[in-house]
Protein backbone atom coordinates (compact mmCIF):
# COMPACT_ATOMS: atom_id res chain seq x y z
CA UNK A 1 0.00 0.00 0.00
CA UNK A 2 1.53 3.48 -0.93
CA UNK A 3 2.17 5.97 2.17
CA UNK A 4 -0.08 9.04 2.00
CA UNK A 5 1.82 11.77 -0.13
CA UNK A 6 3.14 14.70 2.25
CA UNK A 7 3.30 17.77 0.27
CA UNK A 8 6.90 19.13 0.41
CA UNK A 9 7.24 22.36 2.56
CA UNK A 10 7.27 25.74 0.67
CA UNK A 11 10.34 27.32 0.32
CA UNK A 12 11.13 31.09 0.12
CA UNK A 13 11.64 30.86 -3.66
CA UNK A 14 7.95 30.07 -4.76
CA UNK A 15 6.94 33.48 -3.67
CA UNK A 16 9.36 34.85 -6.14
CA UNK A 17 8.01 36.37 -9.34
CA UNK A 18 9.83 36.49 -12.44
CA UNK A 19 10.52 40.05 -12.53
CA UNK A 20 13.62 41.09 -11.56
CA UNK A 21 14.30 44.33 -9.33
CA UNK A 22 14.80 47.63 -10.23
CA UNK A 23 16.22 49.44 -7.07
CA UNK A 24 19.66 50.53 -6.43
CA UNK A 25 22.21 47.93 -5.95
CA UNK A 26 22.75 48.45 -2.17
CA UNK A 27 19.05 49.11 -1.22
CA UNK A 28 17.86 47.89 1.58
CA UNK A 29 14.77 46.80 -0.13
CA UNK A 30 16.28 43.98 -1.52
CA UNK A 31 16.83 42.25 1.38
CA UNK A 32 13.20 43.44 2.37
CA UNK A 33 11.42 41.21 -0.42
CA UNK A 34 13.40 38.36 1.16
CA UNK A 35 12.33 39.04 4.60
CA UNK A 36 8.58 39.14 3.24
CA UNK A 37 9.05 35.68 0.98
CA UNK A 38 10.83 34.27 4.11
CA UNK A 39 8.08 35.12 6.27
CA UNK A 40 5.67 33.71 4.11
CA UNK A 41 7.47 30.72 3.46
CA UNK A 42 7.76 30.29 7.24
CA UNK A 43 4.36 30.45 8.26
CA UNK A 44 3.74 27.68 5.14
CA UNK A 45 1.31 30.01 3.07
CA UNK A 46 0.91 29.49 -0.17
CA UNK A 47 1.19 33.02 -2.47
CA UNK A 48 -2.96 32.95 -3.98
CA UNK A 49 -3.90 33.24 -0.53
CA UNK A 50 -1.71 36.43 -0.04
CA UNK A 51 -2.17 39.44 -1.09
CA UNK A 52 0.49 42.28 -1.71
CA UNK A 53 -0.87 45.84 -1.55
CA UNK A 54 1.39 48.93 -2.06
CA UNK A 55 1.19 52.66 -2.84
CA UNK A 56 4.07 54.53 -4.81
CA UNK A 57 7.44 55.30 -3.97
CA UNK A 58 10.47 52.15 -4.16
CA UNK A 59 9.60 50.64 -1.57
CA UNK A 60 5.87 50.02 -3.31
CA UNK A 61 7.33 48.13 -6.56
CA UNK A 62 7.58 45.05 -4.40
CA UNK A 63 3.80 43.64 -4.87
CA UNK A 64 5.39 42.94 -8.16
CA UNK A 65 8.10 40.99 -7.45
CA UNK A 66 6.14 38.67 -5.51
CA UNK A 67 4.38 35.72 -6.90
CA UNK A 68 1.26 36.20 -4.81
CA UNK A 69 -1.89 38.70 -5.59
CA UNK A 70 -0.45 42.23 -5.82
CA UNK A 71 -2.09 45.95 -5.93
CA UNK A 72 0.35 48.36 -6.65
CA UNK A 73 -2.21 51.16 -6.02
CA UNK A 74 -2.52 55.26 -5.20
CA UNK A 75 0.10 57.11 -3.65
CA UNK A 76 -0.17 56.84 0.60
CA UNK A 77 -3.86 54.98 0.13
CA UNK A 78 -2.77 51.33 0.19
CA UNK A 79 -4.34 51.20 3.33
CA UNK A 80 -7.36 52.29 2.36
CA UNK A 81 -7.19 49.68 -0.16
CA UNK A 82 -6.11 46.96 1.89
CA UNK A 83 -8.65 47.51 4.30
CA UNK A 84 -11.38 47.53 2.23
CA UNK A 85 -9.56 43.88 0.55
CA UNK A 86 -9.56 42.24 4.01
CA UNK A 87 -12.95 43.17 4.79
CA UNK A 88 -14.20 41.83 1.68
CA UNK A 89 -11.73 38.70 1.66
CA UNK A 90 -11.14 37.42 5.36
CA UNK A 91 -9.39 34.70 4.31
CA UNK A 92 -6.71 35.93 2.45
CA UNK A 93 -3.38 37.16 4.67
CA UNK A 94 -3.15 41.24 3.36
CA UNK A 95 -0.02 42.44 3.84
CA UNK A 96 0.87 46.35 3.19
CA UNK A 97 4.01 47.64 1.95
CA UNK A 98 4.70 51.16 2.16
CA UNK A 99 7.69 53.67 2.52
CA UNK A 100 8.12 56.49 4.95
CA UNK A 101 6.86 59.65 2.64
CA UNK A 102 4.10 57.17 1.38
CA UNK A 103 3.19 55.76 4.79
CA UNK A 104 3.97 59.04 6.68
CA UNK A 105 3.01 62.23 4.43
CA UNK A 106 0.94 61.38 1.66
CA UNK A 107 -0.62 58.64 3.50
CA UNK A 108 -0.10 59.66 6.99
CA UNK A 109 -3.94 60.42 7.80
CA UNK A 110 -4.88 56.67 6.61
CA UNK A 111 -1.85 55.20 8.82
CA UNK A 112 -3.45 57.01 11.54
CA UNK A 113 -6.92 55.90 11.07
CA UNK A 114 -5.67 52.32 10.47
CA UNK A 115 -3.67 51.97 13.56
CA UNK A 116 -7.20 53.41 15.45
CA UNK A 117 -9.31 51.00 13.40
CA UNK A 118 -7.20 47.76 13.91
CA UNK A 119 -8.57 45.84 10.88
CA UNK A 120 -6.28 42.09 10.76
CA UNK A 121 -3.77 43.84 8.18
CA UNK A 122 0.51 43.58 8.66
CA UNK A 123 1.64 47.13 7.81
CA UNK A 124 5.16 47.33 6.65
CA UNK A 125 6.72 50.64 6.15
CA UNK A 126 10.50 50.46 4.66
CA UNK A 127 11.75 53.76 5.82
CA UNK A 128 14.62 55.31 4.99
CA UNK A 129 14.95 58.90 5.56
CA UNK A 130 14.51 60.31 2.38
CA UNK A 131 11.95 60.05 -0.95
CA UNK A 132 14.34 58.16 -2.93
CA UNK A 133 12.13 57.78 -6.57
CA UNK A 134 11.73 61.53 -6.99
CA UNK A 135 15.66 62.54 -5.99
CA UNK A 136 16.34 63.01 -2.57
CA UNK A 137 13.26 65.34 -0.96
CA UNK A 138 13.20 65.50 2.50
CA UNK A 139 10.74 63.24 4.15
CA UNK A 140 8.45 62.85 7.39
CA UNK A 141 11.46 60.78 9.14
CA UNK A 142 13.78 63.19 7.65
CA UNK A 143 16.44 64.54 10.26
CA UNK A 144 16.12 68.20 10.56
CA UNK A 145 19.98 69.36 10.03
CA UNK A 146 19.99 66.99 7.06
CA UNK A 147 21.83 69.45 4.63
CA UNK A 148 21.15 68.91 0.62
CA UNK A 149 20.41 70.60 -2.78
CA UNK A 150 17.15 70.39 -2.13
CA UNK A 151 16.73 71.55 1.19
CA UNK A 152 19.61 73.71 2.01
CA UNK A 153 20.65 74.02 5.84
CA UNK A 154 17.82 71.26 6.60
CA UNK A 155 14.66 71.17 6.88
CA UNK A 156 14.44 72.38 10.39
CA UNK A 157 11.03 70.49 10.91
CA UNK A 158 10.56 67.93 13.86
CA UNK A 159 10.99 64.22 12.69
CA UNK A 160 7.77 62.17 12.53
CA UNK A 161 7.85 59.00 15.38
CA UNK A 162 5.98 56.54 13.56
CA UNK A 163 6.09 54.14 16.19
CA UNK A 164 4.39 56.14 19.08
CA UNK A 165 2.09 57.38 17.09
CA UNK A 166 0.99 53.93 16.23
CA UNK A 167 0.93 53.12 19.74
CA UNK A 168 -1.12 56.28 20.68
CA UNK A 169 -3.52 55.81 17.58
CA UNK A 170 -3.73 51.74 18.42
CA UNK A 171 -1.89 49.77 16.55
CA UNK A 172 -2.08 46.50 18.19
CA UNK A 173 1.47 45.35 17.48
CA UNK A 174 4.80 47.57 16.91
CA UNK A 175 8.09 46.14 15.71
CA UNK A 176 11.04 47.77 14.34
CA UNK A 177 13.30 45.63 12.32
CA UNK A 178 16.55 46.24 10.08
CA UNK A 179 17.30 45.20 6.18
CA UNK A 180 20.53 44.03 7.41
CA UNK A 181 19.28 41.35 9.04
CA UNK A 182 16.79 39.69 6.92
CA UNK A 183 16.46 36.51 8.90
CA UNK A 184 15.66 38.69 11.82
CA UNK A 185 13.00 40.59 9.76
CA UNK A 186 11.54 37.61 8.45
CA UNK A 187 11.13 36.49 12.30
CA UNK A 188 9.15 40.00 12.42
CA UNK A 189 6.94 40.11 9.72
CA UNK A 190 6.32 36.35 10.43
CA UNK A 191 4.73 37.37 13.75
CA UNK A 192 3.35 40.27 12.53
CA UNK A 193 1.07 38.58 10.35
CA UNK A 194 0.28 35.93 13.10
CA UNK A 195 -0.43 38.42 15.14
CA UNK A 196 -4.40 39.30 14.85
CA UNK A 197 -4.97 43.29 14.38
CA UNK A 198 -3.02 46.25 12.81
CA UNK A 199 0.57 45.08 12.64
CA UNK A 200 3.35 47.49 12.31
CA UNK A 201 6.39 47.03 11.20
CA UNK A 202 8.78 49.81 10.87
CA UNK A 203 11.62 48.51 8.95
CA UNK A 204 14.97 50.52 8.32
CA UNK A 205 16.04 50.23 4.90
CA UNK A 206 19.04 52.26 3.81
CA UNK A 207 18.83 53.98 0.75
CA UNK A 208 22.10 54.00 -0.39
CA UNK A 209 21.76 56.71 -3.35
CA UNK A 210 20.55 59.68 -1.68
CA UNK A 211 21.88 58.42 2.14
CA UNK A 212 24.99 56.85 1.61
CA UNK A 213 25.80 57.21 5.15
CA UNK A 214 23.34 55.09 5.83
CA UNK A 215 25.23 52.13 5.20
CA UNK A 216 26.51 53.15 9.08
CA UNK A 217 23.11 51.50 10.24
CA UNK A 218 24.54 48.12 9.98
CA UNK A 219 26.94 49.47 13.14
CA UNK A 220 24.02 50.74 15.15
CA UNK A 221 20.78 48.51 14.72
CA UNK A 222 21.09 45.49 17.57
CA UNK A 223 18.23 43.76 19.36
CA UNK A 224 16.18 46.06 21.76
CA UNK A 225 17.61 45.58 25.54
CA UNK A 226 14.61 45.05 26.73
CA UNK A 227 11.38 42.26 25.85
CA UNK A 228 7.88 42.85 24.13
CA UNK A 229 5.59 44.40 26.31
CA UNK A 230 1.63 44.86 26.07
CA UNK A 231 1.71 47.75 28.07
CA UNK A 232 1.34 50.45 25.50
CA UNK A 233 2.44 53.80 27.39
CA UNK A 234 5.65 51.98 29.10
CA UNK A 235 6.04 50.87 25.12
CA UNK A 236 6.05 54.54 24.25
CA UNK A 237 7.95 55.58 27.06
CA UNK A 238 10.85 52.89 25.69
CA UNK A 239 10.77 53.91 21.97
CA UNK A 240 10.79 57.99 22.38
CA UNK A 241 14.36 57.14 24.83
CA UNK A 242 16.15 55.15 22.42
CA UNK A 243 17.91 56.39 19.62
CA UNK A 244 16.25 55.05 16.66
CA UNK A 245 17.81 51.78 16.07
CA UNK A 246 16.73 49.05 19.07
CA UNK A 247 15.22 46.60 17.08
CA UNK A 248 12.41 43.89 18.62
CA UNK A 249 8.82 43.53 18.70
CA UNK A 250 8.11 46.80 20.77
CA UNK A 251 4.21 46.16 21.45
CA UNK A 252 2.03 43.43 21.39
CA UNK A 253 -1.63 44.06 22.57
CA UNK A 254 -4.74 42.00 22.97
CA UNK A 255 -7.14 44.29 20.81
CA UNK A 256 -9.77 42.57 19.16
CA UNK A 257 -9.72 43.41 15.16
CA UNK A 258 -12.12 45.40 13.89
CA UNK A 259 -15.54 43.33 11.89
CA UNK A 260 -17.94 45.35 10.59
CA UNK A 261 -21.21 44.39 12.13
CA UNK A 262 -23.88 43.36 9.41
CA UNK A 263 -27.07 43.87 11.10
CA UNK A 264 -30.52 43.67 9.67
CA UNK A 265 -30.76 46.03 6.41
CA UNK A 266 -27.22 45.73 6.20
CA UNK A 267 -26.07 44.33 3.01
CA UNK A 268 -22.50 42.01 3.04
CA UNK A 269 -19.87 42.37 -0.02
CA UNK A 270 -21.18 39.78 -1.82
CA UNK A 271 -24.67 40.90 -1.84
CA UNK A 272 -23.43 44.03 -3.20
CA UNK A 273 -21.49 42.22 -5.85
CA UNK A 274 -24.23 40.25 -6.82
CA UNK A 275 -25.99 43.87 -7.26
CA UNK A 276 -23.60 45.25 -9.35
CA UNK A 277 -22.87 41.65 -11.57
CA UNK A 278 -23.80 42.87 -15.06
CA UNK B 1 34.64 66.71 -1.02
CA UNK B 2 30.71 66.54 0.75
CA UNK B 3 30.21 64.99 4.00
CA UNK B 4 28.20 62.25 2.15
CA UNK B 5 31.17 61.10 0.22
CA UNK B 6 33.80 61.35 3.23
CA UNK B 7 30.67 59.23 5.51
CA UNK B 8 30.89 56.68 2.62
CA UNK B 9 34.68 56.55 2.20
CA UNK B 10 35.21 56.14 5.76
CA UNK B 11 32.80 53.35 6.39
CA UNK B 12 34.63 51.46 3.36
CA UNK B 13 37.84 52.09 5.48
CA UNK B 14 36.32 50.89 8.72
CA UNK B 15 34.85 47.74 6.71
CA UNK B 16 38.61 46.97 5.26
CA UNK B 17 40.01 47.41 8.97
CA UNK B 18 37.67 44.74 10.56
CA UNK B 19 39.27 41.59 10.54
CA UNK B 20 37.15 38.84 9.38
CA UNK B 21 38.71 36.52 11.90
CA UNK B 22 37.63 38.68 14.76
CA UNK B 23 33.88 38.67 13.21
CA UNK B 24 33.96 34.83 12.41
CA UNK B 25 35.17 34.02 15.90
CA UNK B 26 32.90 36.62 17.45
CA UNK B 27 29.95 35.05 15.52
CA UNK B 28 30.45 31.59 16.45
CA UNK B 29 30.95 32.80 20.16
CA UNK B 30 27.37 34.22 19.55
CA UNK B 31 25.68 31.31 17.98
CA UNK B 32 24.26 28.68 19.73
CA UNK B 33 26.08 25.59 19.79
CA UNK B 34 26.16 23.26 16.81
CA UNK B 35 25.53 19.77 18.85
CA UNK B 36 25.95 16.89 16.70
CA UNK B 37 27.57 15.87 12.88
CA UNK B 38 23.83 16.03 10.66
CA UNK B 39 23.57 19.80 12.51
CA UNK B 40 26.41 21.09 11.47
CA UNK B 41 26.06 19.69 8.13
CA UNK B 42 22.59 21.46 8.29
CA UNK B 43 24.25 24.47 9.22
CA UNK B 44 27.28 24.38 6.26
CA UNK B 45 23.89 23.71 3.64
CA UNK B 46 22.52 26.89 5.10
CA UNK B 47 25.13 28.79 4.66
CA UNK B 48 26.33 27.73 1.70
CA UNK B 49 22.59 28.12 0.22
CA UNK B 50 21.96 31.45 1.59
CA UNK B 51 25.11 32.80 0.32
CA UNK B 52 24.20 31.73 -3.32
CA UNK B 53 21.07 33.11 -2.91
CA UNK B 54 22.94 36.45 -2.08
CA UNK B 55 25.15 36.61 -5.34
CA UNK B 56 22.01 35.61 -7.22
CA UNK B 57 20.59 38.55 -6.40
CA UNK B 58 23.78 40.82 -7.11
CA UNK B 59 24.01 39.38 -10.38
CA UNK B 60 20.15 40.04 -11.06
CA UNK B 61 20.42 43.78 -9.51
CA UNK B 62 24.12 43.98 -11.38
CA UNK B 63 22.24 43.47 -14.86
CA UNK B 64 19.23 45.73 -14.44
CA UNK B 65 21.86 48.48 -14.28
CA UNK B 66 24.02 46.92 -17.51
CA UNK B 67 26.80 46.21 -15.02
CA UNK B 68 27.21 42.86 -17.35
CA UNK B 69 30.52 42.10 -16.42
CA UNK B 70 29.91 42.14 -12.90
CA UNK B 71 26.60 40.33 -13.19
CA UNK B 72 28.24 37.41 -15.09
CA UNK B 73 31.07 37.31 -12.58
CA UNK B 74 28.17 37.26 -9.45
CA UNK B 75 26.37 34.87 -11.28
CA UNK B 76 29.03 32.63 -11.61
CA UNK B 77 30.21 32.83 -8.11
CA UNK B 78 26.15 31.93 -7.16
CA UNK B 79 26.93 28.90 -9.00
CA UNK B 80 30.19 28.10 -7.36
CA UNK B 81 28.76 28.17 -3.58
CA UNK B 82 25.26 26.73 -5.08
CA UNK B 83 27.58 23.69 -6.07
CA UNK B 84 29.01 23.56 -3.06
CA UNK B 85 25.30 23.08 -0.63
CA UNK B 86 24.46 20.57 -3.65
CA UNK B 87 27.40 18.71 -2.49
CA UNK B 88 27.13 19.10 1.16
CA UNK B 89 23.18 17.48 0.64
CA UNK B 90 24.88 14.95 -1.73
CA UNK B 91 27.47 13.98 1.34
CA UNK B 92 24.35 13.81 4.07
CA UNK B 93 22.63 11.74 1.28
CA UNK B 94 19.26 14.11 1.12
CA UNK B 95 17.52 15.52 -1.80
CA UNK B 96 15.79 18.00 0.42
CA UNK B 97 16.80 21.36 1.79
CA UNK B 98 17.58 20.17 5.82
CA UNK B 99 16.31 22.76 8.47
CA UNK B 100 18.99 24.42 10.75
CA UNK B 101 17.86 23.94 14.37
CA UNK B 102 15.33 26.05 14.99
CA UNK B 103 17.77 28.48 17.81
CA UNK B 104 20.37 29.02 15.98
CA UNK B 105 20.95 32.50 14.67
CA UNK B 106 24.29 33.83 12.40
CA UNK B 107 25.83 36.48 14.82
CA UNK B 108 22.27 38.23 15.21
CA UNK B 109 22.27 38.57 11.19
CA UNK B 110 23.40 36.63 7.81
CA UNK B 111 25.75 33.67 7.74
CA UNK B 112 29.56 34.26 7.69
CA UNK B 113 29.34 33.60 3.78
CA UNK B 114 27.11 35.56 2.71
CA UNK B 115 27.82 38.73 0.94
CA UNK B 116 26.74 42.35 2.59
CA UNK B 117 24.53 44.03 -0.08
CA UNK B 118 25.43 47.33 0.70
CA UNK B 119 28.36 47.01 -0.52
CA UNK B 120 27.28 47.15 -3.70
CA UNK B 121 27.54 49.92 -6.60
CA UNK B 122 26.08 50.56 -10.22
CA UNK B 123 29.51 50.97 -11.51
CA UNK B 124 31.63 48.59 -9.38
CA UNK B 125 33.80 46.41 -11.43
CA UNK B 126 35.28 42.72 -11.25
CA UNK B 127 37.81 43.42 -9.01
CA UNK B 128 35.23 44.93 -6.83
CA UNK B 129 33.03 41.98 -6.85
CA UNK B 130 35.67 39.87 -6.15
CA UNK B 131 37.41 41.59 -2.93
CA UNK B 132 33.47 41.34 -1.42
CA UNK B 133 34.09 36.89 -2.33
CA UNK B 134 37.33 36.96 -1.43
CA UNK B 135 36.15 38.82 2.16
CA UNK B 136 33.23 36.44 2.68
CA UNK B 137 35.58 33.15 1.77
CA UNK B 138 37.85 34.24 4.19
CA UNK B 139 35.30 35.35 7.20
CA UNK B 140 33.89 31.43 6.10
CA UNK B 141 37.07 30.30 6.75
CA UNK B 142 37.87 31.88 9.93
CA UNK B 143 34.45 31.03 10.85
CA UNK B 144 34.90 27.09 10.44
CA UNK B 145 38.47 27.39 11.87
CA UNK B 146 36.93 28.43 15.21
CA UNK B 147 34.48 25.99 15.76
CA UNK B 148 36.36 23.25 14.87
CA UNK B 149 39.07 25.15 17.79
CA UNK B 150 35.96 25.28 20.40
CA UNK B 151 33.25 22.39 20.18
CA UNK B 152 33.53 19.49 22.42
CA UNK B 153 31.75 17.24 19.78
CA UNK B 154 34.27 14.88 17.44
CA UNK B 155 32.40 14.71 14.35
CA UNK B 156 31.69 18.38 14.51
CA UNK B 157 35.27 19.15 14.25
CA UNK B 158 36.23 16.83 11.70
CA UNK B 159 33.28 18.46 9.48
CA UNK B 160 34.95 21.94 10.48
CA UNK B 161 38.37 21.16 10.19
CA UNK B 162 37.33 19.77 6.64
CA UNK B 163 34.91 23.14 5.67
CA UNK B 164 37.88 24.97 6.88
CA UNK B 165 40.64 23.43 4.42
CA UNK B 166 37.99 23.83 1.72
CA UNK B 167 37.57 27.13 2.56
CA UNK B 168 41.04 27.87 2.30
CA UNK B 169 41.02 26.54 -0.65
CA UNK B 170 38.73 28.96 -2.09
CA UNK B 171 40.35 32.06 -0.50
CA UNK B 172 43.61 30.90 -2.61
CA UNK B 173 41.70 30.54 -5.64
CA UNK B 174 39.92 34.10 -5.62
CA UNK B 175 43.32 35.39 -4.47
CA UNK B 176 44.88 34.27 -7.69
CA UNK B 177 41.60 35.40 -9.51
CA UNK B 178 41.91 39.09 -8.38
CA UNK B 179 46.07 38.89 -9.69
CA UNK B 180 44.82 38.35 -13.51
CA UNK B 181 41.85 40.94 -12.89
CA UNK B 182 42.40 44.81 -13.71
CA UNK B 183 42.59 47.18 -10.78
CA UNK B 184 39.81 50.10 -11.05
CA UNK B 185 41.17 53.75 -11.65
CA UNK B 186 40.92 55.52 -9.07
CA UNK B 187 37.88 57.54 -9.83
CA UNK B 188 35.70 54.46 -10.72
CA UNK B 189 33.00 55.86 -8.52
CA UNK B 190 32.79 59.07 -11.15
CA UNK B 191 29.36 59.71 -12.99
CA UNK B 192 28.79 62.35 -15.70
CA UNK B 193 25.52 61.57 -15.46
CA UNK B 194 24.82 61.08 -11.77
CA UNK B 195 21.42 60.40 -9.93
CA UNK B 196 21.94 62.81 -7.44
CA UNK B 197 20.15 66.18 -7.18
CA UNK B 198 21.30 66.82 -3.49
CA UNK B 199 24.64 66.82 -4.25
Amino acid sequence: MNSPAVAAPITAQAFKSDYKPIWCPGCGDYSVLSSFTKAFAKLDLRPENIAVVSGIGCSSRIPAYTTCYGFHGVHGRSLAAASGLKLARPDLTVVVASGDGDGYSIGGNHFLHACRRNVDLTYVVMDNHVYGMTKGQPSPTTEPDWDSKLSPGGTGLRTFHPLVIALAAGANFVARAFSGDPNGTADIIAEAIRTPGFSFVEILSPCVTFRPEQREWKQLARPAPVTTTDDAARAARRIMTDDGFNIGVLYKGGRKPYQPSIGKGKKRPSDLEAEFAI
Amino acid sequence: MSTKKSTRESTRKTRAAATPKRTAARAAAKAAPIASASGFMAHAYAMEAEAAERYAEFADSMEMHNNRDVAELFRKLSRIEQRHADQILEQMGSKQSPAPSANFRWEGAEGPETADPTELHYLMQPYHALQIALHNEKRARDFFAHLAKVTANAGVRKGALEMERDEAEHVRLIEEWLKRTPVPDFNWEADPDPPMLSD
